[in-house]
């Protein structure tokens, strides 16, 4: 691709409100012509990421180049793009003529004329109505509303105000088409009509759309590309295909389609073990390496005992319309299977797994590691404004603490650790999840579940901002309200600076 | 249904012991003795128009017509002032931070929650303390802030229900800032506006204390001059009942006014061209 | 770039300098001037509690304050009695023009209130009540009649806002008609009962023409003093009597402030 073809590009784009980040460091550039969907849970970013591209919000950082211009700083009626918003924004006070007509008459347009001594000059001019009238009718066309231009918006439909809603922003023809999911609010049968009239209107217009949800199947269905967001950084870049079928972490893999996700280790080249077996695959890492693996539920096929690489229980059998959804236990984990095969269920069957099917994956988390730990005066371990009896110990090998609270070494020197800054880690297997926000340590949210195949794993966020991963046999759900427990004796502690630095004398 | 009908008749009874003053006013709007007792309703032959005459033509007359006009003219300024003022107040006060709304909102308690007579001495002593002569504009400044919170707190419910995103549309469609506040914003909560300033009129219409206290002496309303006269065990000045009567009439008929064409709204809106 | 960008918020700001301005200083000013004196010989303002002496020791202010207090409780009392089964059967959905009975309550207000006190006494006089006779029964009288709809606005704005089906709840749920009524509905309705006592009790007790008029001046309220100081230019005196009063207001807000909680009910019907 030539750089000639990038219509709007974000670079370094991070934006903060009120010190925490919604946006981080954001890096994206679009073709001229191109559907891009900004894709992820909500809160990840991506309604930001729109609005500091329509102009509603600035960046903290980065710049935006519109055709190589930096649009940045220019405020959103200045910008050649539109918006159409999740719940419509019509002015209920006007028709759905005077909506549609609204950026229209405002508009002025560039016009070259010749004076009274025949020289040619440039001016700028309104529409004159039968322009607008000409364009507004045009508006309608293309959205199938023809005739409604006298109508109170408030006694339209939903999905016709979702169409006005879109009239009125393509009536500009805008360089960029910004939708804020614009189907949101839609029940289902209309959410697929206007998937299709979109995707058919985008092709006609020619227009760059930006397209803003959290649904995967509208993502996939419409897009060209599509940016998966999370926690305002982007997941992953690329074609619906490759989004689905190459997943670059774990979180992609469950947010994107059903997956079966676990925890295996490689135990040789271009080998991996999982579900108790050591299974071929194509992706090499490093051997004895802790990784994630994905597999699509369609990708797994099942055979009678015995005959596949893994044998399992099945435990339960669901019909889907086009497949079976089968549940088989392989020891402790679950391994959800889709296949058109009739099989009884309670009964020993096997799978097996294609190498190209083993999607293997970089552990995202192995270890909780907090970098802005410190010790305060009663030699706790403050994490996330919470103090913890740590064995503070471990910092000075063969070291104890004195009368006084000052840690002595076996030579006799005496430490004050004090307001030292320590690194802390804590395995994920050693954070209990509470049920209430009381009992626990520290208070936090859900904000994110997957399950490995015999465990979950889930991110406790506390209100200071500071994540727990977590493994756990419990299940939970998202924005559950939970507080943590740690035992303190189980913290592993790293000193930031010298120890030396800390001699008392 | 003994219930339905004896709760019927108290709310009557009720809206009639309300009003009874003010019927009294206005029958004896057309008995033109000076002071009110229904014995002289029996003295034959004593209905008539006098009372109007004398409020038009009459130095009486010219007295009350004048407290009238002064009133009128206090309450519609300060309602506008209010109005404008409290609109402009109240859209800032829905785009601020949490805490600087709060602060608006304390703020303006303040003359909701004080009687009266606090907001009128508090005035009065400020403009002791900085030597400004009671004139209008004093006046003016105590209607306003006797009304001002009542028009904020109108129009903000407004915002709460508009579309979060309509002036970012507008916006986003090529408007100004000040051209989407004009066209977009203050036409979706005009209603409140409008019930504001009805408010501020309302109110103001009412005062005493405030009008007492922050006015120059020469500037005659009705309140003040009423108290005037019948705090000293005075009566109403008959051509008062006369005054009386014709507000009740015409803020009747204004009142059937607005039922009416509200009412029609719906179908007003045709086509075009 | 120096220019400031328009945004929204700054719109606010005319109104934010106008409530300093005429409403923060001058309460402010009145605090300072409850506890100031001025020497009238050099015009030297100093800090005192001379105005707090002055007031308590005087045992017409004392008589004056309770039988405000007085007033101002008995004032509040009636107004919910009567106020509170007329919101209540208005707020049923049952009528379809409740709203402009309501609305007609309300109305009267566009007649000067002093007229129609005026009106009201009249009215009592040519029944043969008479408010020099009788001052304290005509005024009571005076102030119900004027206080009633500012009662019923804010009870009703409360119970349009009552879930009825908790009444038929508490019912179904073993309670009678009184213990629905005193377990359930009050409850329920318990921020327009603080809402309309606030809008009663404290103009009772500080106003000063509606016991003028109807009780022919035999009758003074705390209104009466202020009022008073405020035609001798004793300022100081004036605003240590606001500050009481002030004080009342504080303490009736923080005693009530979990009651009202966010819907401000006042502001409710219009």
């Amino acid at each position: 691709m030539t750089k000639k073809n990038k219509i709007i590009e974000l670079k370094n784009i991070c934006k903060e409100f009120d010190g925490t980040l919604a946006v981080d460091n954001f890096n994206l550039y679009v073709r001229k012509g191109e559907f891009v969907t900004f894709l992820g849970p909500s809160g990840c970013g991506k309604t930001t990421t729109l609005r500091l591209i329509a102009g509603f919000e600035m960046p903290t950082s980065g710049v935006i180049l519109l055709n190589g211009e930096d649009i940045s700083k220019l405020p959103p009626y200045e910008r050649p793009v539109n918006t159409v918003f999740q719940r419509y924004a019509l002015f209920t006070h006007m028709d759905v003529y005077d909506n549609i007509a609204f950026g229209l008459k405002l508009k002025k347009i560039k016009e070259t004329y010749v004076d009274k001594k025949g020289v040619e000059k440039e001016r700028y001019r309104k529409y004159t109505n039968e322009e607008i009238d000409e364009k507004v009718k045009k508006a309608l066309k293309i959205v199938d509303l023809e005739e409604f231009e006298w109508r109170d918006v408030s006694t339209l439909s939903g999905g016709q105000q979702q169409r006005i809603a879109i009239a009125r922003a393509i009536v500009n023809e805008p360089q960029i088409l910004l939708l804020d999911e614009p189907l949101g609010a839609l029940d289902l049968k209309m959410r697929k009509e206007m998937q299709e009239e979109l995707k058919a209107m985008h092709k006609k217009l020619g227009i760059t759309f930006i397209y803003v949800t959290h649904d995967q199947e509208e993502a996939l269905a419409m897009s060209d590309t599509i940016v998966v967001m999370k926690d305002g950084v982007i997941q992953q870049i690329g074609t619906p295909e490759d989004i689905y079928n190459e997943p670059a972490n774990a979180f992609v893999a469950d947010f994107i389609g059903e997956s079966n996700i676990y925890s295996a280790t490689m135990v040789g080249d271009k080998l991996v073990r999982f579900l108790n077996h050591n299974f071929v695959c194509v992706d090499e890492f490093e051997n004895n390496k802790k990784v994630d693996v994905v597999i699509r539920p369609e990708d797994i096929v099942l055979g009678d005992a015995g005959c596949g690489m893994v044998d399992g229980k099945l435990v339960s059998k669901t019909f889907k319309g086009v497949h079976y959804e089968y549940i088989m236990m392989v020891g402790r984990n679950e391994v959800v299977i889709q296949t058109t095969d009739n099989f009884e269920i309670n009964r020993v069957a096997s799978i097996s797994i294609d190498p190209f099917n083993i999607h293997i994956m970089e552990k995202e988390f192995t270890v909780n590691r907090y970098v802005d730990a410190w010790i305060d005066k009663n030699n706790n371990v403050v994490i996330s404004e919470e103090p913890f009896e740590c064995d503070i110990t471990q910092l000075i090998p063969g070291s104890h603490i004195d009368d006084e609270g000052y840690l002595v070494d076996s030579l006799g020197v005496r430490y004050d650790l004090t307001d030292a800054d320590v690194i802390a880690e804590i395995d994920l297997k050693d954070i209990e999840v509470i049920d209430n926000s009381e009992d626990g340590t520290i208070a936090g949210e859900i904000v994110s579940i997957i399950y490995k195949g015999d465990h979950y794993q889930i991110i406790v966020r506390t209100e200071e901002d500071e994540d727990f991963v977590i493994d756990t046999e419990y299940t939970w759900n998202e924005f559950d309200k939970v507080s943590i427990k740690v035992d303190p004796k189980k913290i592993k502690l790293t000193l930031k600076a010298e120890v030396k630095e800390y001699v008392k004398d | 249904m003994v219930k339905k009908i004896f709760a019927k008749v108290f709310i009557y009874f009720m809206l009639l012991l309300m009003y009874a003053p003010i019927i009294l006013l206005i029958i004896f709007s057309f008995v033109d003795f000076d002071y009110i007792d229904f014995r002289q309703l029996f003295n034959g032959d004593v209905i008539n128009l006098n009372l109007y005459k004398e409020l038009f033509t009459g130095e009486d007359g010219e007295v009350v017509v004048q407290a009238f006009k002064n009133t009128l003219l206090i309450a519609i300024v300060s309602a506008i002032v209010s109005t404008i003022l409290g609109t402009f107040a109240a859209i800032g006060m829905f785009y601020s931070k949490k805490r600087m709304r709060k602060l608006y909102e304390l703020g303006g308690q303040i003359p909701i929650l004080n009687p009266e007579i606090i907001t009128a001495l508090s005035l009065t002593i400020l403009f002791v303390f900085v030597g400004i002569q009671f004139n209008f504009f004093t006046l003016l400044i105590g209607h306003v802030v006797l009304t001002i919170p009542f028009v904020v707190l109108s129009i903000l419910p407004k915002l709460k229900q508009m579309d979060n995103n309509i002036y970012e549309a507008a916006l986003d469609l090529g408007a100004k800032p000040s051209k989407a506040l004009r066209s977009i914003i203050i036409p979706q909560i005009l209603p409140g506006i409008l019930s504001g300033f009805i408010l501020a009129v309302t109110l103001s219409l009412d005062d005493y204390i405030i009008t007492a206290f922050t006015r120059n002496n020469s500037f005659v309303t009705l309140s003040t001059y009423v108290y005037g006269v019948t705090s000293k065990r005075g009566a109403i000045p008959p051509t008062l009942r006369a005054l009386t009567a014709i507000i009740v009439v015409v803020t009747l008929i204004v009142l059937l006014v607005i039922n009416f064409t509200s009412g029609k709204k719906d179908n007003k809106r045709g086509k075009r061209i | 770039m120096s220019k400031i960008k328009f945004q929204r918020k700054f719109l606010a700001i005319p109104y934010g300098i106008f409530l300093v301005l005429f409403v923060v200083i001058p309460m402010v000013l009145i605090v300072v001037y409850a506890f100031s004196k001025t020497d009238p010989v050099t015009n030297k303002t100093t800090f005192s509690f001379e105005n707090l002496t002055t007031f308590f020791s005087n045992s017409y202010n004392l008589h004056t304050f309770l039988i405000s207090l007085a007033i101002g409780l008995g004032n509040t009392i009636i107004c919910l009695l009567i106020g509170y089964p007329i919101a209540f059967i208005l707020a049923k959905k049952e009528y379809k023009f409740n709203y402009i009975i309501v609305l007609l309550f309300v109305m009267p207000m566009w007649i000067n209130f002093v007229l129609r006190t005026a009106a009201t006494r009249d009215l009592l006089f040519t029944l043969g009540l008479s408010g020099g006779d009788h001052p304290y029964i005509s005024t009571m009288i005076g102030m119900v009649y004027n206080y009633l709809p500012f009662t019923i606005l804010p009870l009703y704005t409360t119970m349009l806002k009552m879930d009825r089906s908790l009444i038929e709840a508490s019912m179904d749920l073993g309670a009678n008609k009184v213990q629905t009524f005193t377990k359930t509905i009050i409850p329920m309705t318990f921020p327009g009962i603080v809402s309309a006592a606030s809008m009663v009790f404290m103009p009772t007790m500080s106003s000063y023409v509606i016991s003028d008029v109807m009780g022919e001046r035999q009758i003074s309220l705390i209104g009466n003093i202020i009022q008073l100081y405020f035609d001798q230019g004793l300022w100081n005196l004036g605003s240590f009597v606001a500050l009481i009063l002030l004080t009342i207001i504080l303490v009736f807000m923080v005693a009530t402030r979990n009651m009202e909680k966010e819907d401000n009910v006042r502001g409710g019907l219009w």
